[in-house]
């Protein structure tokens, strides 16, 4: 008998190439934009052109007028059913079509359902909305000066623009290790506004069938089963009768994980003239309405003892929220996971306070590529690391490797609470510090110097708290973030998953496969996974926060050792053993006592459809619902060195290395494809990727020529390598990867730009380095601090 | 609304067909022709999702009406499979995974495609330039890249060297 070789038949570790590309490079793939049903209407939202003004009128009458329009829906009319707000994912309310006031450019207004989207466009330009203009609010400052104006009027009992405070650690304790400290570092710095910014814009097409009550909606959704249970709360409609579904997604990176006014308005729209409506997002209406991600104000400070150790943090936060707080996240805490930073060092005490601000700006705070808020944490985090390095006068590297948390302290409790579990830090780093040859650099720096050349290394290392979590602490509406899988065995040995997660690029279709391979020896390419359809994938909450692997993944795992468990049974049946008589080895049981005999896996699969034993009910098939006992830990160490030009300001980047510990690896090529892209938001945010806004609270980033995204032309290229710590407690060891580079990786480069400059005095630039300002910065010696200034 | 009559051979098939003025070519292709492949992501000619060969030159269809592509030939994803073959752009880009969510894919290859039938044997950095004009938020376009050199090589006639 040959054993099953496991890479050989697409199991873990397999770089197994991706099933789901076969119709993606043939122009064959089924998203939401390309789904036409029979009779279907098309819907175009009017938003608002000023960020902050009183509603006086809306006349819709030459909308109507046009030939081809069939409904023209205003916020009155959507009041009417209830609808014209809805909750957000985080207790707040916001407006789906606006009735009193518009708070921030882009707002939606009205919409209108024509035959075709062109007449739809024609229809919102012959919309006429007068507006009453109030003063913008376009930053946490101007939000919570004393004599701002009210921005959430609606809200019963707000009398100021404050959204949360939330605090957190041991103030007193904190206080009293800074008082013995030999050294205070501090750090101001600004984390600039961004926007995930898939290519693919959202949208939805909802199908409200009158005959049967049945609603279908299709969706760009990275987490159908939520909008489920949100329609049916929201909208009250009978649970049973709404369907999601999320057809191939371009891309989410968070973006696509809120409720959004559009897809609330094709739902409305199809209930009131029964048949299918779609509503294709534009760029601009993506960008300056739907979630954004950061924006935020830190100033911190490190306790530091003179011979390098860290005795303590403490730090503030300031939120921009925009006009509705809507954080797509589900824990339990205000601003999400930023209490997760620092937990890769070994730092006894810390306090951290944070207050959130409306303003006149889109509303959102999405989890962009990021674990709900970690990827600010992180940043501050490892500038401000940096920082005090530079100021004990210390090499940076050692500075870290003093303080990062030892191998042998793990489990590691962090003055926050959150329980790291796993990892090898400081191998990380020396492996990262090997491959980018950092003393011999140290060498090349000083020399280029002399010549006049300014080079510069930056690192950044971190853990993140990634797959959420565990039931005590995180939920969304009440709902747990349990994840799972449904597994079928057919009669030949061929099989079909279906789990509660949504790939949006993530490769589920293929990674799935490996597992179940893994688990029970059936080749990868004999099971067919399907994801995304609420009338027949189990309930799960999505893919988002790099949680599909560590929750989702874990639960095929699981459900592929029920189908083992069932399948031994069915093993010593046909072998006619007893079961304790019978061992498992990769795709086939086998006698102990006899190791010739043996059934495969397949032969059980038929033997439970056609020869089980009596009392055995029939069938392969099974359910897993995973619950994970902690959050991952993946450890990442980054390292960038560049290359300032004086003159201009312009710096290039000439390597950038990047160490990752995700634990167990199931596809190899996929692992490292996340973690390329991820790199190149992490590029992006700290060179160009920024959105801003004037006075008047007008997004500039509304297209793609305002806000910079790199291309291929200025990416660098990227240098992998690996550690592998499994995680304890995942089924297989594996940890999330997806949104460690985009976390990690800004400050790397930023880190590196500075160092460039260490004989400057500037401490900080503010994202993005943008050349003008990296040149003010050498000519002025002086920081450079805040949102760049807006140029007309 | 005033319609107009046009001749486009798309994929090597004329496409006779009536429309507005107005209706831009990559809406032409997705609604009308039926052709969902060409994806749009911007419509501002800034992400290049809806890069089709007009001609054999990379144009991005969301911002050119179809009525100027009247009497001209277009060429589109779909059009790059041959007898259920795939064309080596395609091979490329599975075998260096050069491909996640898969939205700027149809895109991304067209470009390529046009820059490899100028330019048989592009370097690296040639690849980057040409694909400048087509953004990507997940792949960091290093395995992109990777699989257009992959497409050159399968593409020159054998013995005329391998992958540089």
């Amino acid at each position: 008998m040959t054993r099953v070789d496991e890479i050989g038949i697409g199991g873990l570790g397999a770089s197994r190439r991706r099933v789901e590309d076969a119709r993606f490079i043939r122009g064959c793939g089924n998203y939401t934009d390309d789904i036409k049903l029979p009779g279907m209407l098309h819907m175009e939202v009017l938003r608002s052109p000023v960020a902050h003004a009183r509603i006086k009128s809306i006349d819709t009458s030459a909308a109507w007028a046009i030939p081809g329009v069939r409904l023209v829906l205003t916020g009155e009319m959507a009041a009417q059913r209830n609808l014209a707000w809805m909750p957000t994912l985080s207790y707040d309310t916001q407006a789906v079509l606006a009735t009193d006031k518009v708070r921030f450019q882009g707002q939606e207004v009205a919409c209108v359902v024509a035959d075709d989207p062109y007449t739809a466009k024609d229809g919102c330009e012959a919309i006429v909305v007068e507006y009453e203009q109030l003063p913008a609010i376009v930053n946490p400052t101007q939000a919570l000066a004393p004599d701002a104006p009210l921005i959430r009027d609606d809200k019963e009992g707000q009398t100021d623009n404050v959204c949360y405070r939330w605090e957190v650690g041991d103030k007193a304790g904190t206080d009293r290790a800074f008082a013995r400290a030999d050294k205070v570092t501090r750090l101001k710095l600004h984390y600039p506004r961004s926007h995930p910014s898939p290519i693919e814009c959202c949208g939805s097409i909802a199908n409200y069938d009158p005959a049967t009550g049945k609603l279908t909606v299709y969706m760009t959704s990275q987490a159908p089963h939520i909008i489920r249970a949100a329609v049916a709360l929201v909208a009250e409609l009978p649970e049973h009768l709404i369907r999601i579904v999320s057809p191939d997604i371009g891309g989410g990176f968070g973006n696509k994980v809120p409720v959004y006014p559009g897809y609330v308005c094709s739902i409305l729209c199809s209930i009131l003239l029964g048949k299918p409506v779609k509503w294709t997002e534009d760029k601009s209406g993506n960008l300056i309405s739907t979630g954004f991600a950061r924006d935020m104000y830190f100033d911190g400070e490190l306790a530091l003892r003179e011979d390098g150790r860290i005795l303590a943090l403490r730090f503030h936060a300031d939120t921009d929220q925009g006009a509705f707080f809507s954080d797509a996240q589900p824990s339990k805490f205000k601003i999400g996971l930023v209490h997760s930073a620092f937990a890769c060092y070994d730092i006894p005490v810390g306090h951290i306070t944070a207050r959130g601000a409306y303003t006149n700006k889109a509303p959102g705070g999405v989890a962009y590529r990021c674990s709900f808020r970690v990827t600010e944490a992180m940043f501050f985090q490892e500038r401000i690391i940096a920082a005090a390095a530079a100021d004990l006068g210390m090499d940076p590297a050692e500075f870290r490797r003093v303080n990062l948390v030892r191998d042998d302290q793990f489990p590691y409790r962090t003055p926050f609470g959150f329980l790291t579990d796993s990892g090898q830090y400081r191998r990380c780093l020396d492996l990262g510090l090997d491959a980018i040859g950092y003393e011999d650099f140290l060498k090349d720096k000083e020399e280029a110097r002399l010549r006049g050349r300014r080079l510069g290394i930056g690192i950044s290392t971190m853990t993140e708290p990634l797959g959420a979590g565990n039931s005590r602490e995180y939920d969304i509406l009440g709902i747990k973030m349990f994840d799972s899988a449904e597994l079928r065995v057919h009669p030949t040995g061929k099989a079909i998953l279906r789990t509660g997660a949504k790939s949006q690029g993530q490769g589920h279709e293929t990674t799935w496969a490996q597992i179940v391979s893994h688990e029970l020896g059936i080749p990868a390419a004999d099971v067919v996974v399907e994801e995304g359809d609420t009338d027949t994938a189990p309930f799960g909450m999505g893919t988002y926060a790099s949680r599909s692997t560590p929750v989702a993944g874990a639960a095929v795992s699981m459900v592929s050792r029920k189908i083992r468990a069932k399948a031994r049974k069915l093993a010593a049946h046909l072998l006619e053993v007893s079961e304790e008589d019978v061992e498992w080895e990769l795709g086939r049981f086998f006698v102990r006592s006899a190791p010739n005999r043996g059934v495969t896996i397949q032969e059980c699969a038929m033997a439970a459809y056609g020869n089980m034993p009596d009392g055995l009910e029939p069938g392969l098939e099974n359910n897993a619902y995973y619950d994970p006992p902690n959050l991952t830990w993946p450890f990442a160490c980054y390292l960038v060195i560049v290359e300032v030009d004086p003159e201009t300001g312009v710096w290039d980047v000439l390597r950038v290395v990047a160490v990752d510990d995700c634990g167990v690896r199931i596809n190899p090529m996929i692992v490292e494809g996340q973690i390329t892209g991820g790199l190149t938001e992490a590029y992006a945010m700290s060179n160009m990727q920024f959105m801003t806004f004037d006075a008047e609270g007008n997004c500039v980033g509304s297209n793609y020529l305002d806000y910079l995204l790199p291309t291929a032309w200025e990416t660098p290229g990227f240098e992998l390598h690996e550690v592998v710590t499994p995680c304890p407690h995942h089924p297989i060891g594996a940890k999330g990867v997806g949104e460690c580079a985009a976390v990690g990786g800004p400050a790397a480069f930023v880190n590196a730009v500075l160092d460039a400059l260490s004989d400057t005095g500037v401490r900080n630039i503010d994202m993005p380095l943008l050349p003008d300002r990296v040149w003010e910065a050498i000519t002025t010696g002086r920081d450079v601090s805040g949102a760049p200034p807006v140029k007309t | 609304m005033f319609k107009r009559q046009v001749t486009i051979t798309v994929n090597g098939e004329a496409r006779a067909v009536e429309l507005e003025p107005r209706v831009l070519l990559a809406h032409l292709l997705r609604e009308g022709l039926g052709l969902t492949g060409t994806h749009i992501g911007c419509d501002t000619t800034s992400c290049g999702a809806c890069t089709v060969l007009v001609d054999g030159s990379a144009v991005k269809s969301c911002t050119m009406l179809a009525v100027q592509a009247d009497g001209h030939e277009v060429r589109t994803v779909e059009g790059l499979t041959r007898a259920s073959e795939l064309h080596p752009v395609q091979e490329g880009f599975q075998e260096e995974h050069g491909l996640q969510c898969g939205f700027c894919t149809p895109g991304m290859m067209m470009s390529a495609l046009a820059l490899l039938e100028r330019n048989p044997e592009p370097t690296e950095e040639e690849v980057r330039w040409a694909l400048s004009g087509n953004l990507c938020r997940c792949t960091g376009y290093q395995n992109i890249v990777k699989a257009v050199l992959w497409a050159a090589a399968k593409l020159r006639p054998a013995g005329t060297g391998g992958v540089r």
